[in-house]
């Protein structure tokens, strides 16, 4: 906010000049603006309406009877309100064992991600030792492995590992990620070393200088680590599809899955499917609204207005 | 001076760069182990059995298990048989939704970016929110969604009943696109040229079959979940540019569609071509949505394929060949993106740099 500062009162002063130059064209400009402003308007309206409209008919959608979410399923409101898809997910289907597990996966990995990629961002931003570089170059090389053809590789280690069908398996392998140290490590490479050497200076060994200056000064990566990794393991599919197969570790994901493709009998329950979407959505979208601004800022403090 | 520093904390060691050098092998010890366990040692491994004869059961370390050579690699790409039947049905598939998914979701994401930085628009967190909230949900969730809306009697087809059009059974249609078309033109069956030669096992008639009705859903899941982080993308470029050249160039009395043509688009080229490879990278990677709807051959992938071959027909080996091929294949596109972007020396990233630095490395881009 505080660089553009000086530019704000700058604008209207210039495009005032400009305008004042050329009275006649101005006029024929401004109207033309104003229509082409207002055909720009009607097709973002029309756009937006696009982008809402299914979240909207999905959650109207779980609220009606099977017969009515098939036969209209283009109507906002119900006839009949009925709350009887919700029931069942939790009565007949094992739903909030689903959540629970994605709940637990999802905070086990966020932890570690936050923990893991601060430490390795920082050792490889700060800390000098014998073959620092090789270590980076390794992780901008693991950057680039494509992440949907790690399923079977992941499952045969999983299985030599005897890790597999596990809670560890579903965990473990999503602790950190090249591009969590990549991230942190950019960071890192952005703040002065001189914040550390007061504390340096004061004898604070390496490890309480990590946790008590350097990590309270990294509060914008780790929420943006934090936000990137509860939703990626929360929204997580296929690693959960290798690495498990009892029912009983069923993530959201792969529950709500089996349950589209019919395996649980429940192939063209719509109301029930739709439910368990809206369901599934709202830590992310919660987490979506809290932290917005910091999700749509694209820029560094560059917006005016 | 460092002596006594020494003997007076113990635990330094033989002073602070020893003392660095240890916390540092220390802290980076969880990420370098995890990424070599849970990603390295295992491509290896699948690597070994896309060479094996592998078929699942015990350890494919065990002695049992035989070297084949490049025979996996073989039955998919050049052996006639069903296998390489599948994988030009996938190869085909995947094709087509790149030609039409990465245009259309850049030019779209472009649109929408510029339409939203306007400064004189009001509400723009609004449609900011509306364009980018389908990228927050989970694609299980967001398939359903789509499964509901295009049903043979769901709001897609209501919607285009009211202009008088008789929708298809979106999902349910195997029928290739532009075969429709043809036949709207008469030709309903191949041609003896297009039906006798082919590529992968399928002729050149079903080559130009065009995207299935069914995978052109998947086609507009994809737009539609992938523009609002993009359309961020080229807002954090279009902030860079600032104002000023906007004003110069309505002095000079440059018209909208030629300063968008002439000013904009060139000074954008970076954020463009970033889009379009992290597009192209992503969508050579659809996986979740085909398993979500329980695969079938006019919704096939490559991804999906290699999955469905390895876990649910046993034929590991194949399995793993034809992650290996999408493997080598991505990794040749992503080197020559960072090859083209070389020079551009790193800037402060912002979230949706981020978000797709992240989505590279894991599973794509919706």
């Amino acid at each position: 906010m505080s660089a553009p500062a000086p530019e704000v009162p700058n604008a209207p002063k210039q495009s005032r000049t400009v305008s004042a130059k050329p009275p006649k064209r101005r006029k024929r400009i401004g109207a033309k603006a104003r229509s082409s402003m207002l055909l720009g308007y009607l097709i973002l309206i029309g756009l937006a309406l696009i982008y809402i409209y299914p979240f909207l008919i999905s959650i109207s959608g779980s609220l009606k009877t099977d017969a009515e979410a098939t036969q209209d399923a283009l109507g906002l409101i119900p006839q009949t309100i009925t709350f009887a898809a919700y029931e069942r997910l939790f009565t007949r289907e094992p739903f909030a064992l689903w959540a629970g597990n994605s709940m637990l996966v999802a905070v086990c990995v966020t932890i570690g991600r936050v923990l893991f990629d601060s430490m390795a961002g920082y050792a490889l931003s700060r800390l000098r030792f014998r073959g620092r570089t090789v270590i980076f170059a390794a992780f901008i090389a693991v950057l680039s492995v494509p992440g949907v053809v790690l399923l079977i590789p992941r499952f045969l280690i999983l299985s030599e590992l005897g890790l597999y069908d596990t809670y560890g398996g579903m965990i473990i392998p999503l602790l950190s990620t090249a591009a969590g140290v990549f991230i942190m490590k950019q960071f890192f490479d952005s703040i002065p070393e001189s914040i550390e050497e007061a504390a340096k200076i004061d004898g604070a060994g390496t490890f309480r200088r990590f946790w008590s200056v350097v990590l309270p000064m990294a509060t914008p990566a780790l929420v943006t680590i934090f936000i990137l990794s509860f939703q990626g393991s929360w929204n997580e599919l296929g690693h959960f599809i290798v690495a498990r197969q009892s029912p009983e570790l069923n993530t959201l994901t792969v529950g709500v899955a089996q349950l589209v493709s019919g395996q649980l009998g429940a192939g063209n329950q719509f109301p029930l499917q739709l439910a368990a979407a809206v369901l599934m959505s709202i830590p992310v979208v919660v987490l979506f609204f809290i932290f917005q601004r910091r999700i749509m800022n694209t820029t560094a403090g560059a917006e005016k207005g | 001076m460092s002596t006594t520093r020494a003997s007076a904390r113990p635990r330094r060691g033989g002073g602070i760069r020893r003392g660095e050098a240890r916390a540092g092998y220390l802290f980076v010890t969880p990420a370098v182990v995890i990424a070599a366990v849970f990603l390295l040692i295992p491509i290896a491994l699948a690597f070994w059995v896309s060479l094996s004869d592998w078929n699942g059961f015990q350890s494919p370390l065990n002695p049992r298990v035989n070297f084949v050579g490049a025979d996996n690699y073989a039955a998919i790409t050049t052996e006639d048989g069903l296998a390489q039947r599948n994988f030009g049905r996938a190869v085909r598939n995947n094709l087509y939704y790149v030609l039409l998914v990465v245009p259309l979701q850049t030019a779209l994401s472009l649109f929408l970016a510029v339409q939203v930085n306007r400064a004189v628009l009001r509400g723009r967190g609004f449609f900011r929110t509306a364009f980018y909230f389908p990228s927050v949900t989970s694609s299980v969730a967001i398939v359903i969604v789509f499964q509901f809306l295009f049903l043979g009697t769901g709001a897609v087809n209501q919607v285009l009943r009211a202009f008088g059009v008789q929708g298809p059974n979106w999902l349910n249609d195997s029928r290739g696109v532009l075969h429709i078309v043809y036949g709207a033109f008469g030709a309903d069956a191949a041609p003896s040229a297009l039906a006798d030669g082919g590529m992968l096992g399928i002729s050149w008639w079903e080559w130009l079959a065009g995207p299935s009705v069914a995978m052109t859903v998947l086609i507009i899941l994809a737009i539609f979940t992938t523009s609002g982080t993009f359309m961020l993308l080229f807002l954090a470029a279009l902030q860079n540019i600032g104002s000023e050249i906007d004003e110069a160039a309505l002095m000079d009395g440059a018209k909208p569609l030629r300063k968008f043509f002439s000013i904009t688009l060139p000074m954008l080229r970076p954020t463009l071509f970033t889009v379009l490879t992290l597009g192209l990278i992503g969508s050579w990677q659809v996986f979740d949505q085909i398993y979500v709807l329980g695969g079938g051959a006019s919704i096939l992938t490559p991804a999906y394929l290699s999955y469905e071959t390895s876990f649910n027909e046993f034929r590991w080996g194949q399995g793993a060949a034809i992650a290996f091929i999408l493997f080598v294949f991505i990794i040749v596109l992503t080197l020559l993106q960072r090859w083209i972007l070389r020079e551009r020396s790193p800037k402060k990233r912002g979230f949706a740099q981020r978000a797709a630095a992240r989505n590279l490395s894991e599973g794509g881009v919706r």
